[in-house]
């Protein structure tokens, strides 16, 4: 047996590592700090995870960039975290939109679909804090080796594509960016793309920016104009992400979706995630999230995405009713009907799975 | 004293207390109430004190049972506390959640005529005490300089953890989850280990100096290689658990409704479903819950589901009753609060209600044939036996698989089955990180995942060349004073502080 290295002279011996993280950047959380929440409770006195910069996109659509020094460093494309608001939350599992090692952030973008991601949209402002953020989850992208790749990103999944947008364009792919949204109204990062990518085809349903028509069009049309075309990586809704993959299996274009089923640990442990791959059954936690497009049950997908939609629904409504109690007109504007609105309240806030 | 004989002790076990079953199956306190001074006193004097007890070696982590026992008859309370801390720093959990009955109760030598001494309800009722009294045993810990960094703060890692402290080691816990017990807090129900019992036990080990970090998911934040060569760990316990849950591979299963034991447990102990709305995280609990499976998790699993109002709830499982490896005590709750149980049957089809719901379970019955590999009669299926019953959720509780993520992350050696392979002292292929648990056997109890715990930890220290200090600690006055006149090299010991 081999002996460890000697130990260090002194003997509280923390290493720089160890003393960045007692600087706060989040990762201690000791248990006595996990105190109970109440509604009183203001959220800056709850979690070790500090909001640095939020930017609202529109009315539904929200970035929040949280300092977690490790995790940026972790972080890699196609990789998700889950995050509590508070002690009586629910862990909600969201893509990483973007992480920047220097800063010591990661980045999320959220639809305020459900109780939870509208919770979080009010209560999720610069210098308060998370209750708890854990991650990076799931293994990270497998990159490739294709010289000509198209990255699209459908509504909300438009943040989680950026990543993969950039670590193809760093690896020395031609990369094409495709992102869609309902109306230039919602449409965010468009010069985050730009700057990013080799071609960008911007794609709005009633036409009032770029191509008018869905990401399927954009998707086709570079197709048609790159048929050496190597990979398509399809970021967003389930019903998206199939259709995307509708489009390439006939050319056989290799399809890389990230899927966003309703979980619970992110960690394997309880199977609330599997997902038919390949009529094989994977948690979509440990085994993806990235797996073949051309593979994936959609529909087996898409279904159970619902499994808590009454529970969703009586959760919003409740909190809304709360929310108009206590005279607080910008949470009480009624609920936006979101086409689509997939996600049992677990999934609510993930990109993907919420446009 | 004359020596108590076998005629002259209490020949009755003292029962234990309990809320009736119309009762408890409404709410979600505690169904065993706990012994009072005077049940603990007169099943103290049920003890023989055998010269040489096998209850002992009976015990995972072999607890003086005598030992403390014989304190509680000399009515010497705290000293009994102890004793029993001195090999585990968890009794008010592990008199509650150990299988007792399998052993150091099996082993008990009144069991040979009579009902074997109580231990666990012993070892429970002093842990309550403590709880109560505030008591707790902090040794005198010289740092010797070395970080141990401990992966899931599960029983075996709490286990590992505590040792290491009490050898004077700055450790550190990781948990993926937000709050700390692994197991006992995500799986184990309220009912069974109210979550304020592991936050006291809990609460004595950041006593010890143990740091616990949560929300912290190693394999992924950093790995298991980072942290021996970057964040200063001089050796590294996994004891992350198997929590990888089994399916059948039988038509229906992605059917919405049904769902590991894993998830349903883990939505109503550690998210709280069960105050849905107040909380936010949803189960939507079934009328007619089956639960698939007779192990204690399956138990747990149906009477979580009764008292959060399910109207029927159903066991199935392939073998017999005699086969059913959940504790007996689990087993006869079960059944008096209502489960309903179909032995020697296996589920072959989750039917659906054609709009993607579970509308109900196909079944085949079963018969014992010949004995199997493990000794039980093989379940045979009955031609022409299928039958179906309707039920709207479906609960998976047939065990588990190895979680893949720390081998997905590092380059240690696993088994063929993805479970970490060890050496006898626990040691992986990578220097200086041991491993215990359900990650290295599979899924087994909370005990022999402490007692793993505390294996590798006597390893880690030897592998750091610390003295053994897991004998030092055990409070004798004779001992306390042999360990004050310690060699001065020996300079990593840990001295009881007599005053408390």
């Amino acid at each position: 047996m081999s002996r460890p290295r000697v130990p260090p002279a002194a003997p509280e011996g923390p290493s720089g590592v160890d003393g960045d993280r007692r600087g706060g950047n989040g990762l201690a959380s000791q248990v006595g700090e996990a105190g109970q929440s109440s509604p009183t409770t203001p959220p800056e006195a709850e979690g070790a995870f500090e909001i640095v910069a939020r930017e609202d996109f529109s009315d539904t659509t929200y970035l929040l960039e949280v300092r977690h020094a490790r995790l940026a460093q972790a972080a890699r494309p196609g990789q998700f975290v889950i995050v509590m608001t508070h002690a009586e939350g629910e862990r909600v599992p969201l893509t990483i939109a973007d992480y920047d090692r220097e800063r010591g952030t990661i980045t999320m973008v959220v639809q305020a679909v459900g109780k939870t991601t509208r919770e979080m949209q009010r209560r999720c402002r610069v210098g308060a804090r998370l209750f708890s953020l854990v991650g990076p989850m799931g293994q990270p992208t497998h990159l490739g080796t294709a010289r000509k790749v198209a990255c699209v990103g459908g509504g909300l999944g438009v943040a989680p594509v950026f990543p993969q947008v950039r670590a193809h364009k760093e690896r020395g792919a031609y990369v094409i960016g495709i992102i869609g949204f309902r109306s230039r109204s919602l449409a965010f990062w468009e010069e985050k793309f730009r700057a990013h990518c080799d071609e960008l085809i911007l794609c709005t349903d009633d036409g009032s920016a770029g191509l008018k028509g869905l990401v399927t069009d954009g998707l086709q049309q570079a197709l048609a104009a790159h048929p050496d075309l190597g990979e398509v990586i399809a970021i967003g809704p389930p019903v998206m992400m199939r259709a995307c993959a509708g489009v390439t299996r006939a050319r056989k274009v290799k399809t890389t979706v990230s899927l966003n089923p309703i979980m619970v640990d992110g960690t394997g442990m309880c199977g609330g995630c599997r997902v038919s791959v390949g009529g094989q059954m994977k948690f979509a936690c440990v085994d993806g999230p990235d797996f073949d497009g051309h593979a994936v049950d959609f529909d087996e997908l898409m279904r159970r995405q619902r499994r808590f939609a009454e529970d969703e629904q009586l959760a919003t409504a409740r909190w809304l009713e709360a929310c108009r109690l206590a005279q607080a007109p910008e949470a009480a504007r009624p609920a936006e009907g979101l086409a689509g609105a997939v996600g049992g309240s677990t999934a609510a806030g993930r990109g993907p799975g919420t446009a | 004293m004359t020596p108590k004989t076998i005629r002259t002790i209490p020949q009755e076990r003292t029962p234990m207390p309990e809320q009736a079953p119309v009762e408890r199956v409404r709410n979600f306190s505690e169904v065993a109430l706990g012994y009072a001074l005077g049940d603990a006193r007169r099943e103290s004097e049920r003890c023989l004190m055998c010269n040489d007890p096998k209850c002992i070696a009976g015990c995972p982590v072999a607890v003086d049972i005598p030992g403390f026992i014989r304190k509680i008859c000399a009515g010497d309370l705290r000293g009994a506390y102890d004793v029993l801390t001195g090999e585990n720093l968890l009794p008010a959990v592990c008199g509650r959640v150990c299988p007792q009955e399998e052993q150091c109760e099996q082993v008990c030598t009144v069991g040979d005529s009579l009902a074997p001494v109580a231990v666990g309800r012993l070892e429970r009722w002093l842990g309550d005490l403590a709880i109560e009294q505030g008591w707790a045993n902090v040794p005198y810990r010289e740092p010797n300089g070395y970080r141990a960094g401990i992966v899931g703060s599960g029983p075996a890692g709490i286990a590992c953890a505590a040792d290491l402290a009490k050898a004077g080691c700055e450790v550190i816990v990781y948990e993926a989850f937000q709050a700390p017990g692994g197991v006992l807090r995500y799986g184990i129900p309220e009912f069974r280990l109210p979550n304020s019992v592991i936050d006291a036990e809990i609460n004595n080990l950041l006593k010890l100096g143990v740091k616990i970090e949560c929300n912290t998911l190693v394999g992924r934040l950093f790995t298991i290689e980072q942290m021996l060569n970057e964040l200063g760990f001089h050796a590294v316990f996994i004891g992350t658990g198997a929590g990888y849950p089994k399916f059948m591979g039988i038509p229906g299963e992605s059917l919405n409704g049904v769902l590991s034991a894993n998830e349903l447990l883990t939505r109503c102990n550690l998210m709280q479903a069960g105050k849905f709305p107040q909380f936010d995280t949803p189960l939507h609990l079934g009328r007619r819950v089956a639960v698939i499976g007779a192990g204690n998790t399956a138990m747990d699993a149906m009477r979580v589901s009764l008292r959060l109002g399910a109207e029927k709830v159903y066991c199935v499982y392939r073998r017999s009753r005699a086969e059913c490896p959940a504790r007996a005590e689990e087993l006869l709750h079960a059944e008096e609060e209502g489960v309903e149980f179909h032995w020697l049957t296996a589920p072959v089809e989750v039917l659906d209600d054609g709009r993607g719901n579970v509308r109900g379970l196909r079944n085949l019955r079963m018969e014992l044939g010949e004995p199997d590999d493990s000794g039980r009669r093989r379940p045979v299926p009955v031609a022409g036996s299928e039958y179906e019953f309707a039920a709207d959720m479906v609960v998976y509780a047939i065990g588990t698989n190895a979680n893949p993520i720390i081998g997905q992350t590092s380059k240690l050696r696993l088994n063929k089955w993805g479970y970490i392979a060890t050496d006898e002292n626990l040691a992986t292929s990578l220097a200086g990180v041991y491993a215990g648990g359900d990650i290295v056997t599979g899924a087994a109890t909370v005990i022999q995942a402490m007692g793993a715990g505390r294996r590798a930890a006597r390893s880690i220290k030897a592998y750091l060349g610390l003295v053994e200090t897991d004998v030092v600690y055990r409070a004798t006055p004779e001992m306390a004073e042999r360990s004050f006149g310690v060699e001065p090299w020996a300079k990593n010991f840990a001295r009881i502080r007599l005053a408390a």
